[in-house]
């Protein structure tokens, strides 16, 4: 039995750590979009590498939380939630990764006229997952409070969606070639994208946290 | 003298396939518990609960129907089996220990013998009381758990590791109060009739014939935990109640408590002196005490998705079990004492 305990303390800790890396992945994010738009191309490319190994701990953790779950038979009524629970909010931070690596792969060139709609967008889609990792948490240890979160990511999620539609007026508003505007979009959608994950998991968190009830 | 008490073995093996399901089922099947764990934890507690306090059951259906004869004990522990048997084969509800109360009424009628009715309407009394206690033990524990789940705000995998826990040792206290409480079932009978004598262990420490009879009963249970018990176990952790481990802890805890309650000297004895009722200590149905608390976490959640036409074949089953039972005993009885020439009572 202390063994179990122990265990049980271990992956607790490795969950918390892994929410830790979607929250901070989600900071880094940010960042990496604020220094691209400034053309800060050398501290953009360490927030991308940091982001990539935040991605590869993440994974980590997540598959030996997701194996001792099942050698162990832990959790036997809550594993399944569990497991999408993480898988999911893993498929957040992959998001994440491959959005700013598209930014360093393609280049887009954005106007200066387009930051401050970029950075709203952003800054939406880091509350979303500012409150959908609240929610995770929430999810383990005090489930009767989940749907007060789950609340606060739809709200930014549909932040993320006024902000993109607005951001894809203003880029078919210029005058630029319907490449670019194209171009563009792509990467509205990619941002908006990460806000959409994160709803996505907060309502499947919606139902499992009624399932918790005993 | 151990042929007589096949019947008695036999019922006490059905006892330990069936009955331990109901303590570990929902553990097993889940996963939470080994069923190796498990089995030998339920066999232990069983054993030792059957010798230190079967004897308050016991005595109960002692004064029900005093059998005298190894014969007659014989033939009224086969038609309590006998009755189980049928009535699991035609899938209606059943009780061991109302088909052995059934069986020995049989008995009674058969010998002459007059059936005591103020020990009767007890022992009917506590079948209608157990499944209601157990209800009312598992809406306390319900509101108590809910409560502390609530104040303490306990990690998901910290509750996994305490129900474990918790599930072990309500599960040990269900098998000690199952083996107490229902081995007046499997060797209540033998009793009277009981040709064991006593063995002094060490010098000092008496093992009475009773408590030996009470040993096999418990040994009987016991083998079968271990032969039959694991596939009940499935069929109650995955297929039947679908319970979550936390509801599962309540529920064995109520079953527990309340078996305790109808086999305890000590705690009648304890409550008595408190200026509180006298609780009869009769052997109960541990299955309808699963039904009743299972019932009683059902009504507070808004009692929904209650099956009453499956408590309504419950409590028919109070009356058709006793009845079933005593017109088997007494056909058996006839055949034992006409057709084999052996004394069923003295």
């Amino acid at each position: 039995m202390a063994s179990l305990l122990k265990l049980s303390k271990m992956l607790k800790s490795e969950i918390d750590d892994f929410l830790n890396l979607v929250s901070e992945a989600g900071i880094l994010f940010q960042k990496g979009l604020e220094l691209y738009l400034k053309e800060n191309r050398e501290e953009f490319e360490a927030r991308l590498k940091t982001i990539t190994d935040y991605e590869r701990k993440a994974d980590e953790l997540r598959m030996n939380i997701e194996r001792q779950l099942y050698l162990k038979t832990l959790i036997p009524e809550n594993r399944g939630d569990v497991l999408a629970i993480l898988e999911n909010t893993d498929d957040v931070i992959d998001t994440y990764k491959e959005t700013l690596t598209k930014f360093y792969v393609e280049s887009p060139e954005i106007d200066n006229q387009f930051n401050d709609l970029f950075l709203e967008l952003g800054d939406s889609t880091l509350n979303s997952i500012e409150w959908l990792v609240r929610a995770i948490r929430a999810f383990f240890k005090d489930f009767e409070s989940v749907n007060d979160y789950i609340h606060k990511v739809a709200f930014y999620e549909h932040e993320c969606d006024v902000a993109a539609v607005k951001l894809k007026q203003e880029i078919f508003d210029a005058d630029l070639r319907l490449s670019r505007k194209m171009h563009l979009r792509y990467f509205a959608e990619n941002v908006e994208s990460i806000s959409d994950a994160a709803e996505a998991v907060s309502d499947r968190l919606a139902i499992y946290a009624i399932k918790r009830q005993i | 003298m151990f042929f007589f008490l096949s019947s008695g073995a036999f019922l006490g093996w059905s006892l330990g396939a069936n009955d331990a399901a109901n303590v570990f089922g929902t553990a097993v099947g889940t996963g939470m518990i080994k069923f190796r764990t498990a089995a030998v934890l339920a066999s232990l507690c069983v054993v030792v609960g059957a010798v230190n306090e079967g004897a308050g059951g016991t005595e109960t259906l002692g004064d029900l129907g005093n059998i005298n004869a190894i014969a007659g004990s014989f033939t009224v522990a086969l038609a309590a089996a006998l009755t189980v048997t049928f009535m699991t084969k035609m899938k209606l509800p059943v009780s061991t220990s109302q088909a052995v109360v059934g069986a020995i009424l049989g008995w009674n009628i058969f010998s002459g013998y007059d059936t005591d009715y103020s020990i009767l309407s007890r022992i009917v009394g506590t079948w209608i009381l157990c499944p209601v206690l157990a209800a009312l033990f598992a809406i306390g524990i319900y509101k108590l758990v809910k409560f502390g789940l609530g104040k303490i705000k306990i990690h998901l995998l910290t509750l996994d590791a305490y129900t474990r826990i918790g599930l072990l040792v309500v599960g040990m206290l269900g098998a000690y109060s199952l083996g107490a409480n229902n081995v007046a079932n499997v060797v209540g009978m033998f009793v009277p009739a009981s040709p064991l004598s006593d063995i002094t262990l060490f010098g000092d420490v008496t093992f009475t014939g009773t408590q030996q009879l009470f040993f096999l009963g418990g040994i009987a249970i016991s083998v079968g935990i271990f032969t039959y018990s694991y596939r009940v176990m499935q069929t109650v952790g995955k297929d039947l109640f679908r319970l979550s481990p936390e509801t599962a802890f309540i529920i064995v805890a109520s079953h527990s408590l309340v078996l305790y309650l109808f086999a305890s000297e000590g705690l009648r004895d304890f409550f008595m002196s408190i200026g509180l009722a006298e609780i009869p200590l009769v052997p109960v149905s541990s299955s309808q005490a699963i039904v009743g608390a299972i019932l009683g976490i059902a009504l507070i959640k808004g009692a929904r998705n209650v099956n009453w036409k499956m408590l309504g074949g419950i409590s028919s089953g109070w009356v058709t079990t006793p009845v079933i039972a005593g017109v088997i005993s007494y056909v058996s009885l006839f055949v034992m004492q006409n057709v084999f020439d052996l004394s069923v009572f003295n």
